[in-house]
């Protein structure tokens, strides 16, 4: 399956990318997709955290991603 | 909902689109918080600040905030306006404005959504400053 993944705030410059598609595996939680994204992007380990929103939403660790999925990548949060 | 102003802009804010939308005759007060661009940071001198956002999932953050202030608090109204793009010292970066029978009400609603916006909604500012640049809490 493949999903699109964005880019935000520090993350942008971490990976030189606002979006980028992933081609995953089906059962590929949350929790998986952020150490792939690690692997591929090795600049997010200098982030001590970030969220990740699924279809404009926060998801959890644990939740399963499904085809056509936009996930999105969100350092701390500085509005205000 | 006819009883909140979500709105996210590359525009000037305008604080009385903000009071006009929550006066209202049954109101004893309006509460009202304006962020301001600050010169400095860490005593360092600051130059401008980039505000950028994943602005269809922020309009969606703000309007949680606005209605679960609507359901914590006896308020009448509340406008949630932002900005994105490059603000100047002094620009008005956030706007919060509620309206309520009685004056506490309207004070706690305001921080509650102040507060909660600057945890949850996903915005993010890089100050600029003589020498660089940096993202605010990506490294704290």
């Amino acid at each position: 399956m493949k999903i699109q993944v964005l880019f935000f705030g520090i993350t942008t410059d971490l990976t030189g990318k606002n979006s980028t598609f992933f081609e995953l595996d089906s059962n590929t939680t949350v929790w998986d997709l952020k150490q792939q994204l690690i692997a591929k992007f090795s600049k997010l380990q200098h982030l001590h955290e970030f969220a990740i929103a699924v279809n404009e939403e926060y998801a959890t660790d644990d939740l399963n991603l499904i085809d056509s999925d936009v996930v999105a990548i969100i350092p701390p949060v500085s509005g205000g | 909902m006819e009883n909140t102003s979500i709105q996210i802009t590359t525009k000037t804010l305008n604080l009385q689109d903000c009071y006009n939308f929550v006066q209202d005759a049954s109101c004893g007060g309006i509460a009202l918080f304006v962020g301001t661009v600050r010169n400095t940071t860490k005593n360092k001198e600051v130059t401008l600040l980039d505000f950028s956002g994943y602005e269809p999932m922020a309009v969606k953050e703000m309007q949680k905030i606005a209605n679960q202030a609507l359901e914590k608090f006896s308020i009448h109204k509340i406008a949630i306006h932002h900005a994105v793009g490059e603000l100047k010292i002094g620009d008005i970066p956030v706007i919060i404005a509620v309206s309520s029978a009685h004056r506490k009400a309207a004070f706690e609603a305001c921080e509650f959504a102040i507060n909660t916006l600057k945890e949850t909604v996903p915005i993010w500012k890089k100050e600029h400053f003589e020498d660089g640049e940096v993202w605010v809490n990506a490294h704290p």
